[in-house]
């Protein structure tokens, strides 16, 4: 092996516009890949000093220790309400508004919705795992019939808490969104592929085009009580059979 | 001929094994060894085989890995 290092090329490297702080999510957590999958694309757009994250309520809470952009941490629910605001008010600023599912398609339901209705040229990123990771694992709008989780015990049973919701196809059928996908994160093809779906959704914002969703299956191995790579299989093998992979508008 | 190299952060990794999966190459494993987190972290147990195709970079939540290729003559 050459162990001089002169005779190498870096070829991967952590993302500049990422900061040096270790993420504290748990090991094998996919919200992970994401934070890397920004980063990068905020450097190859080279738009770290005009951009804003939208840190939600979740585990991603911290989101605002881990990028070198600017970043409020707002209420549950209400990151696409709140990211209209900023747009608005400095439509120079790239506003990201990153969302886990519980924020994003429950308690924040009517500000994901009209956001989208409205065509804030923003960037949604739509972290569908399936649970309220944060909280201990409780059964979200998301969350498949007969999972367990500790609010649906016995599995979740559609006569009592409704069925999974599509918010993707949902929010698919308005006019004004540019582009809405859905993708996942569970090999290195699916991780490209992720990654270009959201450079696409921030392209398209910095184009002024519009409103783009990137909704992501991801893993909670923590709550899902299974190992990193056993999750990882989990979606592929069910998770993607109820929430279908692909473009599902694209009018950039 | 080896044509890549991993480094790993073993003070960021978190052993949750996804980049092992990830390698086509099977160079990782896990080292035994636990960081000051306590977890068990990953190294190159077959550093020969590397062929610097990223893949496990892609896949760490942590960031913690960076890789080279060696450099080719133009
Ligand atoms: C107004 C309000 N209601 C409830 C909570 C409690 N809470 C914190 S995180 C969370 C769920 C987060 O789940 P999700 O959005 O799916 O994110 P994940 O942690 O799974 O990434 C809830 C209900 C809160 N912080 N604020
Ligand atoms: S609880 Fe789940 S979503 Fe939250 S950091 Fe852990 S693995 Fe990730
Ligand atoms: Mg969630």
């Amino acid at each position: 092996m050459p162990t001089d290092l002169d005779s190498m090329v870096k070829v991967f490297s952590r993302p500049k516009s990422l900061t040096e702080a270790r993420s504290t999510y748990c090991p094998g957590c996919q919200h992970g890949i994401l934070t890397r999958i920004i980063g990068q694309t905020i450097d190859e757009l080279n738009i770290a000093e005009r951009t804003l994250i939208i840190a939600p309520v979740g585990c991603s809470v911290f989101a605002y220790l881990w990028y070198r952009c600017d970043a409020v941490q707002v209420a549950h629910g209400r990151a696409s309400a709140v990211a209209t605001g900023i747009k608005r008010a400095d439509p120079n600023l790239v506003v990201l508004s990153y969302q886990g599912d519980g924020d994003f398609a429950s308690i924040g339901t009517a500000e994901s919705i009209h956001a989208a209705n409205r065509g804030e040229n923003i960037t949604v990123i739509f972290v569908n795992n399936q649970v309220y990771g944060m909280t201990g694992g409780e059964m979200a709008p998301t969350t498949l019939i007969g999972q367990k989780t500790t609010t649906t015990p016995s599995g979740r049973d559609a006569a009592m808490f409704g069925y999974p919701i599509r918010f993707s196809e949902m929010i698919a059928q308005l006019d004004a969104p540019v582009y809405v996908t859905r993708q996942a994160l569970y090999d290195t093809k699916r991780i490209m592929d992720a990654t270009k779906a959201i450079k696409k959704a921030f392209t398209n914002q910095v184009e002024g085009k519009g409103y783009s969703l990137v909704e992501v299956l991801a893993t909670c191995p923590t709550n899902w009580h299974m190992k990193p790579v056993d999750a990882s299989r989990h979606v592929v093998d069910v998770v993607t059979k109820v929430y279908p992979l692909g473009d599902l508008v694209d009018r950039g | 001929m080896p044509r890549g190299m991993v480094v790993i952060d073993k003070e960021r990794c978190k052993g949750c094994g996804l980049c092992i999966a990830a390698c086509p190459q099977k160079v990782l494993a896990y080292s035994g060894q636990l960081n000051h987190s306590g977890y068990n972290v990953v190294h190159t147990e077959h550093p020969e085989a590397c062929v610097g195709c990223t893949f496990c970079a892609l896949t760490c939540p942590d960031i913690a890995i960076e890789v080279y290729r060696e450099k080719v003559a133009a």
